[in-house]
């Protein structure tokens, strides 16, 4: 019977059991397949399937690597691929900015409503992205086009003579991933600013600052972890945006997105994808581990 | 500033903000009942494209997959996601744990192109080895709860992280062990946020047209890749009215769950003062 119970605690408990399962499942469909990203991104392109060959082969009791780097070289030595990249951050970065200046006032506005109605404001924040991304998407092409809704009461009102091209510009490019992704920035804003204190801000205005000065002295120091966890939400998933780009943007919106997707469904060419996916990521490490960072203190209890 | 112009600018901020979100989306379902092919001429009010949707052979298979898809991913996410907030939550560390936490947080901001593809590059090599075919459903469903079990363990850490530890301690000290202290306290208590947790995963994985499109094969095409290829041929009416149906089922769900969540907390704050007069 010892023998048994000292088994019994050697054998994994229900704590392992919980910890293994999530875990096991996000090593085998999300870590792994980066390292299996990494692998093609040096093999070549061949015609086959899988459209690719082997790096690591055996023939004649040798064990051939084989590193091809021409994917690697060629992102750097192409212009194409540079200037996607170079404008994905842009653009990216571009909107982020945007986003937080049209989702600050909401955010602040909203942490000062009374308890009851913030919950309200904010589910009808939260709300459109409950439904279809593509379909707000969609919804701006209606309003952009040249013969859509917007030129068509600016020309009425008289403010323009002839329709302004806006959409299939980088311009409704920038529109659409502001309006799809304010609610991420919104969010985090709205949980740092509800906590904030506002005997601080009275005690500024008492002793004789103006709201202004009050706002950037007090309240934007002390909602910068808002600020850099709202735009990491919408800068990093922008970057790699594809949906829309492609629906919005028009040929002359290059981002890296669509490139990957080029190369992969257009191309077939899988290791030069893969070679891009691979860039993109080393571009966005150092925001991804900033943003985990943020987020986990967030998960283990809001300890900030 | 004075009271009154304070008051003002926070209305006409609330009400640009939600006229910037709101406005596209009001358009898009007014147009659906549009007589007229061109989608932004009105030229009548009918309910004709309701009926083209309808007919769309092609359309109602892959919504039928999405929805089915969804089910199973919101399902099977909100099983991990719960287990992986009690892991980031209740635990304390273990070697892996930053691992873990990065393998958690990752999916949140992670360019669904680069999910897309390193995901069916799994799948292919894994094809290589163990003959499994990709393309399938399955394959839909794997990578679906990938990248939602983020989305719903956030949700549920946030409920969990609130929750009174005292509750859970006097169970234990009661002699309840862990197993039966999250089934019969924990559970009960963070139910809302597995309903919203559920909620969200289904709608997201309704939703994405980028990482079904890598590992869907031609025959599981889900709604929003078919409806991503129309859209690239041009306005569609018929989008307009499948969009307003979407819009409108979501609206009721989530006004549902808002509900269920608000009288479950009503409930909650009533037994708890109750509990408190009663000791009082």
């Amino acid at each position: 019977m010892n023998i048994l119970r000292s088994l019994g605690k050697r054998l994994p408990g229900p704590r392992w059991g919980v910890i293994s399962v999530p875990y096991v499942w996000l090593l085998l469909f999300f870590a792994i397949p980066f390292l299996i990203v990494l692998k093609i991104s040096f093999a070549k392109l061949a015609i086959a399937m899988p459209p690719y060959t082997p790096i690591l082969e055996y023939i004649d009791e040798a064990l051939t690597l084989k590193l091809n780097l021409g994917n690697y070289t060629a992102l750097f030595t192409d212009s194409q691929y540079i200037q996607a990249y170079l404008s994905s951050i842009k653009i990216a970065a571009i909107s982020t900015f945007l986003a937080l200046l049209v989702a600050y006032p909401i955010a602040y506005v909203i942490a000062r409503l009374p308890p009851s109605s913030r919950n309200i404001a904010m589910m009808l924040v939260v709300l459109p992205s409950w439904t279809s991304f593509l379909i707000r998407v969609y919804a701006w092409i209606g309003i952009l086009k040249n013969n859509g809704l917007l030129n068509n009461l600016l020309m009425k009102i008289g403010i323009i003579d002839e329709p302004l091209q806006i959409l299939y510009t980088p311009l409704a490019a920038y529109i659409g991933i502001v309006y799809c992704y304010l609610p991420f920035m919104v969010l985090p804003l709205y949980t740092n600013l509800v906590k904030h204190d506002n005997r601080l801000l009275e005690a500024a205005y008492d002793l004789g600052a103006k709201p202004w000065k009050a706002f950037f002295s007090i309240t934007l120091p002390l909602s910068k972890a808002g600020i850099i966890a709202g735009c990491m939400l919408v800068m990093i998933p922008a970057v790699g945006e594809f949906v829309i780009p492609e629906l919005l943007g028009g040929p002359d919106t290059l981002m890296i997105g669509r490139v990957l997707w080029g190369e992969f469904f257009n191309n077939r060419d899988w290791p030069a994808a893969s070679a891009v996916a691979i860039v993109m990521l080393i571009l966005l490490l150092i925001p991804i581990l900033i943003f985990n960072r943020v987020q986990q203190r967030e998960l283990e209890g809001r300890l900030t | 500033m004075s009271r009154v112009g304070q008051r003002t600018v926070n209305w006409v901020v609330l009400g640009l903000g939600f006229a910037f979100l709101y406005v596209p989306v009001f358009i898009l379902m007014v147009y659906s009942f549009n007589e007229s092919r061109l989608a932004t001429v009105w030229s009548g009010f009918s309910f004709k494209w309701y009926g083209e949707l309808f007919r769309d052979e092609k359309m109602l298979r892959a919504a039928w997959i999405s929805i089915k898809v969804a089910f199973w991913t919101a399902s099977a996410a909100v099983v991990l996601g719960t287990m992986a907030a009690l892991v980031m939550t209740r635990m304390r560390r273990f070697p892996g744990k930053t691992l873990f936490g990065a393998l958690i947080t990752a999916p949140l901001v992670m360019p669904e192109v680069i999910i897309g593809l390193s995901i069916l590059l799994m799948f292919v090599s894994l094809g290589q080895f163990i003959g499994f075919k990709p393309g399938g459903i399955l394959s839909i469903w794997i990578a679906h709860v990938t990248f939602t079990l983020a989305f719903v363990t956030v949700v549920v850490s946030s409920r969990l992280s609130e929750l009174d530890k005292s509750l859970e301690e006097a169970a234990m000290d009661l002699g309840a062990n862990r197993i039966k202290v999250f089934f019969l306290i924990t559970l009960p208590i963070i139910a809302p946020a597995l309903v919203s947790g559920w909620l969200l995963a289904f709608t997201l994985s309704l939703d994405d047209v980028v990482i079904a499109s890598f590992v869907a094969g031609p025959s599981s095409t889900t709604l929003p890749i078919e409806v991503f290829s129309s859209v690239r041929r041009g306005l569609s009416p018929k989008i307009n009215a499948l969009a307003t149906l979407m819009i409108l089922v979501v609206s009721v769900a989530a006004f549902l769950g808002w509900w269920f969540m608000y009288r479950e907390e009503k409930r909650r704050q009533r037994d708890v003062q109750l509990a408190l007069q009663e000791n009082g």
